[in-house]
This record gives C-alpha cells, structure tokens and sequence, in this order.
C-alpha cells in the first residue's frame, strides 16, 4: 500500500512538474512586461512604460481593434451557421450523413500553412485579393467544426421524445426547435461560440497569408515585429493576449467540459 | 440547415485546395496576361534539388522528434489526472494543462525565445547559482524548437490520452488486480491497448501540423530554422513562385496522408 501511495504522491510531483514546463515561460514573459531594462537586464525593476508605450503605437491599437472585429464577426457567423449544421448532422439521419461529417476533419487535421497559401491562392484567383474579406472566410471556416462538434456533444445528450411530446402537441418545426432544442443546446453554442473567438482571436498562419500590409491582425504585426527583434512592448502586447484567450477558454470551460461527462 | 456551413467550408477549404492542386502544374500562375501551360515540371524540381527531399525529411524528423517526447511526457501525465487524482482537484489541474492549448501559439512560441535567449532568465539563474561561468545558449537552434513544438502541442497529446484513459471502467482494473495481476500487467495488457487510440489520435493531430510549422523554426530556430515548411513560406512571401510552392506542399499533403493512412486501422480501433 505504501508502494502505492509513493507512486501517487511522485504522480502529482509529475503533474506539477508539467504545469512548471508550460506555465514558467509565459510568467517570465509578464514579469519582463513590466520591467524597466529595455535589454531585460535582470533583477526586475517595475515599470508600466511598456503598457504605456502600447496605447500610443498606433499600428498595434488598430491592429487590436481589427483583430476583436474579427473575433466578434467570427463568434457570430460561425455558431449561426455551424448550430444550424450541428442540429441537422446530430439530429437527423439521412444518406451521406457520415460523409459529411467526415469533411469536418480537413479543417482541423491539414496544416495551416497549407490552408492558409491554398486560400491566397484562390483569393487572387478569384480576384478577392488580399483584405480582411479573406481573412474573415478563413477565420469562419476553422472555427465552424469546432463549433459543430462542441454543439454536436451537447446535442448527443438531448432527449429526443421531448421534441416528439412538442410536436404532438401541435407544435411546428420552427416552434419545436426555438422552444425546445434551442434551450437544450444553449450551453453548448454558448462554449462553441467562445471558442470560435478563441480560434478566431488566436489565428496566426491563416491571417499571416490573407491580411494586406497595413491591414494586419494582431498576431500578424507581433510577428513582424518579433522578426525585426524582441522589444518589451511585444512582452506587454503578448501579456493582454495570453490574458485575454485564457478568460475566454475559463468561460467556456463553465458552458463545456472538456474532459467528458463522467 | 447544413448548406450555409459546407458552402462556407467549400469556399474556403475545398476549392481553394483544389485551385493549389492546379497551381501545382502550371508554369506561372494563370492570373492576369500571363502565359502560360500544363507541366509537371514543379513537382521534378523537388526531386531534382537534393535540398527539397533533405527538408522534408529534416521536417519529419523533427515531426516525429516532437510527437515522441509528447507521447512519452503525455502519456504518464494524463494516466496521473485520469486514474490517480480524484474529484475537484483533478477537474481543476486537467483544465489548467489544456487552457495554454487554447491561447495564443505565437505569443507562447515568443515567451520561450525570451527565457531561452542568453543574457535570459535561464542564463542569470545558472550565473547567480554557480560559482562558475556556463556558456548558456540553447537559443537559435534545434533543441529551441524542439522545445517550443512541445510546449505547443503536450495539452493536445494529454487531453485525448485523458479522454481514452477516463473512459476505461475502473472496475475493469479492479478485476484484473483481485485476480492477482501485478500492476506491469495491468499497464501493459489492459490499460494501455485500451487508451492507444486516444494516444495514436493526440499523436497524430500533433504530428501532422509540426510538418507544416514555419512560424517556430522561424522565431526559435534563426539561421538554424530551415525547414520544409519555411521553404514553402518563402515560395509565396519571398521568392514569389507560386506554382512551385503549391507543389511543394502537395508533396507534403501526400506525405501526411501517407502517413495518417498506415495510422487508420489504429484509429478506428476506437470507435
């Protein structure tokens, strides 16, 4: 038994040890945000200036206020469109359904690279071009299986005899679906819709290839920027994001439990 | 219900990879006056530059480099959340190894180029612990890659470890042991087979996008961050040639499919 308990007691060491690993960079990462040294001489002397300094970079304000318009754009369209698809795959049953469902996995499994120059390239071709257009149709396509599947899981727990009791009550289509289905999956539109955002807020490959110089994402100037070499506002602007996506996935953690139901 | 999103994925998955398949075998790209006409000429080159198939090949490397140490640090974590930590606590510690998987892998790729660079934190410990000098700079190489891909991509390789490992019956396990099984037994004949697919599919997902990553050998790699992927980068944002690019990554495609094909019967063991 004692063998047992030391093995459990060296698992949670483990488990530390691994949060250790993922969390470290991303506290040194804040701490130099607010340390005086433009050269990150150490030890830390507080300072807000690089907060400051950010407010009055133009390019990142407006590449902020781009990246949260087109967070929000995505939030909207991708659980609009992708409940209505996750109602009609996991509710109904027709011929091809598995074949669809299967066109999900393209999306999330072929590297971003390769969507992201595929997508410039039928841009141009199309004579989209470059611009946010492009950017927004590709933000919404890598969202919509996300959302799909997270309003899927919820549906999987759905009664479907409560739409039966609905519809023998006289109920139509519409009526059973706004009043009775709608309120079930809310919770789970409510997490797909925030991690449509996530994806959305978070894309980096995709935007890098669409936007237009000048008209860039959020992650997009931190990029370039990183490449002309490493400033503290970078650490201050890559702090506000990490703290931003990490609310947004704790919320959606109430609305969707990522490690199952049981 | 179901067109709006297909017509969506259509537009901005399906058609665009079907016009990179086309690209692929033309001689410029077919927009404006250009000339131009059929050719396969894209894909000879990668077999005629020995630096093509060494890339990728340095790619898949890397590719598998990463996905093992993954699986191998993974594995045992997610077994620890799954079947020792109980209640509360284990909610709250498996949603605190996913939550950096949801944020920003750009910015997380930049906290390490900070934490490894010299004259970086790591630097002024080792400097403020020993008495002696260490020449302390992982920054700009492989291993700083290495490094960040697995930063990136552990919480995918523990979340659906976590997922298969929570969905075996404890009483399975329980079973086994009152039969007298000794606890190797147990890992190796039962625990494991039955979790392999949650292992292969988180392997998979990280296996096949590190393929395809510029982005970190890039910031993390400097001159030593020459890649299959960065080759292709530069085909559209340095060197311009389009058509040899859109080849290039249908050789990569073709790869992964190859690969995620010899993975299927493993996946749909799963199901």
């Amino acid at each position: 038994m004692s063998l047992l308990r030391t093995l459990a007691i060296a698992g949670r060491v483990y488990v530390g040890l691994i949060l250790l690993f993922l969390y470290v960079p991303i506290l040194v990462m804040a701490t130099m945000s607010f340390n005086q040294s433009e050269y990150y001489q150490l030890p830390v002397h507080f300072t807000l200036d690089w907060y400051r300094a950010l407010a009055k970079d133009s390019e990142i304000v407006d590449a902020a206020a781009l990246s949260l318009g087109l967070a929000i754009a995505t939030t909207v369209l991708a659980s609009t469109i992708g409940t209505a698809a996750a109602i009609a795959l996991f509710r109904y049953d027709f011929p091809g359904k598995s074949v669809l469902q299967a066109l999900l996995f393209p999306p999330i499994a072929i590297p971003w690279l390769i969507i992201g120059i595929s997508m410039l390239i039928f841009c141009f071709w199309v004579g989209l071009g470059r611009g946010t257009p492009a950017v927004l149709l590709g933000h919404v396509a890598l969202a919509l299986p996300y959302v799909i599947v997270v309003v899927g899981a919820r549906l999987r727990t759905f009664d479907a005899t409560l739409e039966d009791a609905a519809r023998s009550l006289g109920a139509n289509t519409w009526q059973v679906t706004r009043h009775v289905t709608l309120p079930w999956i809310a919770s789970g539109i409510v997490a797909g819709g925030l991690f449509a955002f996530a994806v959305s807020f978070d894309q980096f490959v995709v935007s890098y290839f669409l936007a237009r110089p000048g008209d860039a994402t959020l992650p997009v100037v931190i990029y370039t920027a990183i490449r002309k070499g490493f400033t503290p506002e970078i650490n201050a602007i890559s702090t506000i994001i990490i703290v931003i996506s990490m609310t947004i996935m704790l919320l959606a953690s109430r609305y969707f439990k990522f490690g199952g139901e049981r | 219900m179901l067109a709006p999103a297909y017509l969506w994925l259509t537009a901005a998955i399906f058609l665009p990879l079907s016009a990179m398949l086309f690209f692929s075998f033309v001689t410029k790209p077919p927009i404006g006056l250009a000339e131009w006409h059929l050719t396969f000429g894209n894909y000879d080159e990668f077999f005629l530059h020995p630096l093509y198939p060494y890339l990728l090949g340095r790619s898949l490397l890397m590719s598998a480099v990463v996905t093992g140490l993954c699986a191998v640090i993974g594995y045992p974590c997610a077994f620890v959340l799954a079947k020792v930590i109980k209640g509360r606590a284990r909610e709250a510690l498996f949603l605190l190894i996913i939550l950096p998987f949801w944020s920003n892998g750009l910015v997380r790729v930049f906290s390490w180029a900070i934490v490894l660079r010299g004259n970086g934190v790591i630097a002024y410990i080792l400097k403020s612990v020993l008495p002696f000098e260490v020449p302390f700079d992982v920054m700009f190489s492989v291993p700083a890659i290495v490094i960040g891909l697995v930063h990136a991509y552990l919480p995918y390789v523990v979340l659906s470890s976590y997922l298969a490992l929570q969905a075996i019956d404890d009483s399975l396990i329980e079973a086994a042991r009152s039969l007298g099984a000794p606890a190797r037994t147990i890992l190796w004949r039962l625990v494991l087979p039955l979790s392999l697919p949650g292992l292969v599919a988180g392997a998979i997902l990280t296996f096949v996008p590190v393929t395809g990553s510029f982005m970190e050998p890039r910031i993390l790699g400097g001159r030593n961050g020459t890649f299959y992927g960065t080759v292709i980068e530069d085909q559209f944002t340095a060197v311009y040639n389009w058509p040899l690019g859109a080849a290039l990554s249908f050789i990569l495609l073709a790869v992964v499919l190859g690969i995620l094909g010899l993975a299927a019967p493993l996946l749909r063991r799963a199901q």
